[in-house]
């Protein structure tokens, strides 16, 4: 097979390295001082919302941007000042960009004629068998469905077996139940050819189904890692809360502590939180609660020490779902405070205006590790601040001309 | 209860409608004109076919001198089409001409079209100017300009100078074509190319310039279509040559010879040829596309 | 159409923050053969425009000065023929929107839904494009010469008077620029006729307007950029022509057109500094025109 260096296949999936990686454009910072490590062969999610430096972290990883400060490893090798072509990574891209002047053989086989492989063709229709496609071979990718033409570009990936698999949002383009199927599709194939895979994406159920690793990503920063049932069930900061699923916050002094656990003054109610589900056990902190784990009753809770409660407050609105119905209860001082009820029985049993407590069991309760004005974070508006940034660059760049 | 509600709009509007007063307030067809506008459409595209008629009905006169009035059919004009003193030169130094300034224009005006759209750089407005002008000034003035240049120059006008000249103009016209194409490019693609180990220059030749050559052979058409019909310029700018444009031009003083409504009508077949062929192929593509 | 092509477009603009090394190489033998025979060329037409004849006075030999008069001498000599060319060139871009309107509505709007129809209609409108220039114009010429059956008909249903002629005329020399410049017009209003969203006339129809206030206060403001491109592409060539006002061609001694009187002083007397000065007054009046027409038009963008 062929010699040339990086251009063999590799053996496995190597692990990614980037050490303090900074991206700026002209007028705005994408990623600041970034470091993250991905284990090879695991399969790893960067999730956020748009233009929060995910697909830069990605291109930067690429190749196809470079980065301002910092090193980026791909198996202990330093990949920083190699080109795009010259990296034993290769991408899904978003929009797929099948060439579409060529065939989808063509389109399988370009990175292997590229890197003088004598059995391009042979490999490619191999790929091509892995995604149940090599019948379509000969058609040019307008000719597919977009289900197929994700498909063609997942295999056009694959056959170069890179050590590093980008995936750029693959499936945003597919509708619901073709992303579903492609989601198990990827999985399995990543587990069956081995692959590092790096996943953008900006849909949390996405990754969460998908990842061994989830990387919260904001402002060009990580805000958490972990696997996927960790970030739920322990978000530490409001964004990660409100970005993962949805949370009820509140902030409140802590008023008293015993070995394993903190009570936390909420608008007069003694709430209890573990010290082990806490980030901070002092002064004022934001404490959280998923509103699937609230329980809502008409009564009083009985004091429990198990439990904590909040009440009593009006229903403000409910809204029927399916599978579950949504109550917004407004508790005066506390605010709005969002539960989740599964159907259990046939007609809701609250209705708007009903005087209501809600609780819940002190284990599912979770303390943010921001401070209460950094709690609010998780409202900032992202995609103006990018295009701000970007109407500053044109701006820039206008004045350049002139 | 879609119908009821449909039901209640439909009252409410004619709620509405009633105090608007008659006609003013009525929804009517926007199908104005009815049948007017097709007959005069196709009274509008007879007319501009009209000359053309008239140029093809003489390329098969019988003429004598002047190809004026008919005197009968032959196609002894098609076939013996050289025998015209002058014709077939003229038309030779035509195509020499364009096929020259085509390729010259074409491969400037791609080259500042990629550099248009894919980068940055100073002078941008300026530049933009400089291609705008060419297309916005009349004929007779880059044609004047040009000759008064080579006049101070000193430089013998001939062939050369026409194809200098054709170059000139065509470029702007080049440029646009492409720039909408490059513009049109998913810049995906090319990375994806990056990604998949192709160099530079692999990724320019194999995927850039291949979904380019549309708009590249659009350009070249339109370049040598334009220079092929240049006659103000050329006059300006060709001292003893002629093209064939000039000799219908001095021709015109003292009668064309039927010959030259002969490469016309000929030039006017062949291009109505490759526009329909075009459009033929463009149309079985998207069906078979559609078909799949 | 071309002329919107180099407005600023903010969308198109690609990953602009590369090396500008390779735009340099891309742009400069371009840009340098455009300097050299454009640029240039207009540089020495106004220096020749302020040539003064050598002392010896010899037919087409100048000398480098600053002959202001040049200029004065040639308005005064051919001011009637400078007024004329704009006068029949604004008619003949009134005439040639009259007449493409219509026929790009209807290639654009009404059929829409056959695009063989569409294509067939286009291709019909371009013909006159592939046919030489010069001799659509003669053909014309014939065609309306004083034996022509169009001419003896006119005359024949007494719409002409008997010793009237058409060729030679301003009639006929406004009529083959309305002529050969309307598919230039045709085009960039189809071009934007075939782009405008029919739910906006919906709307319009919607909104209580009748389908002729609609045609004005939607149609007509949609396609402004068509009409401004068809207009300048129109006005442009037509100002400065001068095959159909020619003797030879459509026009006669009564018709001549700045373009004849360039011509005639270029490559007839030799006499450089007037032809000279004459397109340096065209070009600045055209430029003068075009850029008062694109402010006034509201579509700044364009240049």
């Amino acid at each position: 097979m062929a010699a040339m260096t990086g251009s063999a296949f590799a053996e496995a999936g190597a692990d990614l390295k980037l050490v303090g990686v900074q991206k700026r454009f002209p007028g705005f910072t994408a990623i600041e001082n970034l470091d993250l490590t991905i284990p090879a062969g695991s399969f790893f999610a960067l999730l956020g919302p748009s233009g929060c430096g995910k697909t830069t972290t990605l291109r930067l990883v690429a190749g196809l941007e470079e980065v301002s400060a910092g090193r980026i490893l791909i198996g202990g090798k330093d990949v920083t000042a190699t080109k795009a072509y010259q990296r034993p990574v290769n991408t899904v891209f978003q929009s797929y960009a099948l060439f579409p002047h060529l065939s989808i053989l063509e389109n399988v086989a370009f990175g292997l004629r590229r890197r003088k492989m004598t059995d391009a063709l042979t490999r490619a229709h191999e790929a091509l068998n892995l995604v149940e496609l090599d019948h379509l071979s000969a058609r040019k990718p307008a000719q597919l469905s977009g289900g197929q033409q994700q498909r063609v570009a997942l295999a056009r990936a694959v056959v170069n077996r890179p050590a590093l698999l980008l995936l750029d949002e693959p499936l945003g383009a597919l509708d619901l139940k073709l992303r579903r199927q492609m989601q198990l599709e990827l999985k399995s194939i990543q587990g069956e050819v081995g692959l590092t895979f790096l996943h953008v994406t900006h849909d949390q159920e996405e990754a969460m189904t998908m990842a061994d690793t989830v990387a919260v990503m904001n402002k060009g920063r990580i805000e958490q890692m972990g696997a996927p049932a960790i970030l739920y069930e322990l978000p530490r900061t409001a964004f990660v809360a409100n970005f993962l699923g949805q949370s009820n916050l509140f902030s409140g002094l802590v008023a008293g502590e015993t070995s394993n656990s903190i009570a936390v003054d909420i608008a007069g109610s003694r709430i209890v939180v573990p010290k082990s589900r806490a980030q901070r056990h002092g002064g004022e902190v934001t404490i959280g609660v998923r509103p699937e784990k609230l329980i809502l009753t008409r009564t009083a809770p009985n004091a429990n020490s198990a439990l904590n409660s909040l009440g009593p407050g009006r229903i403000t609105d409910v809204s029927f779902s399916g599978v579950s119905t949504q109550f917004s209860v407004e508790i005066p001082s506390v605010g709005a405070v969002v539960v989740f009820a599964q159907n259990l029985q046939a007609s809701p049993m609250a209705s708007v205006g009903d005087a209501v407590w809600v609780s819940w069991n002190v284990e599912h309760g979770f303390g943010l590790e921001d401070d209460e004005r950094s709690a609010a974070r998780f409202s900032a508006d992202e995609s103006t601040a990018m295009i701000a940034a970007h109407r500053k660059d044109a701006l820039l760049a206008e004045l350049e001309d002139s | 209860m879609s119908t009821q509600e449909a039901a209640a709009l439909a009252t409410a509007g004619n709620a509405v409608e009633t105090p608007a007063g008659s006609g003013r307030g009525r929804k009517r067809d926007s199908n104005f004109g009815g049948w007017i506008l097709p007959v005069y459409t196709a009274v509008a595209l007879l007319f501009l076919l009209i000359p053309i008629a008239y140029t093809f009905v003489f390329s098969f006169n019988r003429s004598l001198k002047s190809n004026i009035s008919w005197r009968g059919f032959t196609f002894d004009n098609w076939t013996g089409v050289c025998k015209a003193q002058g014709v077939c030169e003229a038309v030779g130094n035509s195509l020499l001409v364009g096929v020259i300034a085509t390729f010259l224009a074409t491969v400037l005006g791609t080259m500042i079209a990629l550099a248009l759209v894919r980068y940055r750089f100073r002078f941008r407005s300026a530049i933009s100017l400089l291609l705008f002008l060419p297309m916005a000034t009349p004929e007779v003035v880059l044609g004047a300009g040009l000759a008064a240049e080579f006049l101070t120059a000193g430089v013998q006008k001939g062939l050369v100078t026409i194809i200098l000249a054709h170059t000139m103009f065509c470029i702007s016209f080049v440029v646009v074509t492409v720039k909408a194409r490059v513009a049109s490019l998913d810049p995906a693609l090319e990375e994806a190319g990056r990604d998949l180990y192709g160099s530079p220059g692999q990724v320019f030749w194999r995927i850039t310039f291949p979904l380019l050559v549309p708009g590249i052979v659009s350009a070249a058409l339109l370049s040598f279509s334009l220079s092929f019909d240049d006659f103000i310029i050329t006059n300006f700018n060709s001292g003893a040559e002629t093209t064939f444009p000039k000799f219908v031009y001095i021709a015109a003083a003292r009668g064309i010879p039927a010959e030259a409504n002969v490469v016309a009508s000929a030039v006017f077949v062949l291009a109505l040829v490759v526009v329909i062929v075009s459009q033929v192929s463009a149309a079985a593509r998207r069906r078979r596309l559609a078909a799949t | 159409m071309a002329f919107s092509a180099f407005a600023p477009s903010t969308v198109s603009e690609q990953a602009p923050r590369r090396k500008s090394r390779v735009a340099l190489l891309l742009l400069l033998p371009g840009i340098l053969y455009l300097l050299l025979f454009f640029l240039v060329p207009l540089l020495s037409l106004i220096l020749t425009s302020l040539q003064a004849p050598t002392v010896s006075g010899d037919i087409g030999q100048y000398r480098t000065a600053f002959e202001w008069q040049n200029y004065s001498t040639a308005i005064g000599q051919y001011g009637g023929q400078i007024l004329r060319s704009f006068v029949y060139a604004v008619l003949a871009t009134v005439f040639a929107l009259l007449f493409s309107y219509p026929l790009a509505y209807f290639i654009g709007v009404k059929a829409r839904p056959y695009p063989l129809l569409q294509n067939l209609a286009l291709i019909l409108v371009i013909a006159p494009f592939f046919i030489s220039f010069l001799l659509r114009t003669l053909a014309w010429k014939q065609l309306l010469s004083d034996e022509s059956a169009i001419v003896t008909g006119l005359k024949a249903l007494a719409l002409l008077a008997p010793d009237a002629h058409v060729t030679g005329t301003p009639v006929a020399v406004v009529f083959g620029l309305t002529y050969n410049f309307i598919p230039f017009m045709t085009l960039p209003l189809y071009a934007s006729l075939e782009r405008l969203d029919l739910r906006y006339l919906e709307a319009g129809n919607d909104l209580y307007a009748t389908p002729f206030s609609t045609f004005l206060r939607v149609t007509i403001p949609l396609s402004m950029p068509g009409i401004v491109s068809g207009v300048l592409l129109t006005f442009i060539p037509a100002a400065g022509d001068y095959v159909n006002a020619s003797r030879e061609f459509l026009g006669g001694t009564g018709t001549t057109m700045i373009g004849n009187v360039i011509e005639s002083n270029f490559l007839v007397s030799l006499n450089y500094p007037a032809a000279a000065a004459m397109s340096v007054m065209l070009m600045v009046a055209i430029l003068i025109l075009v850029t008062i027409y694109v402010r006034r038009s509201g579509t700044e963008d364009l240049l």
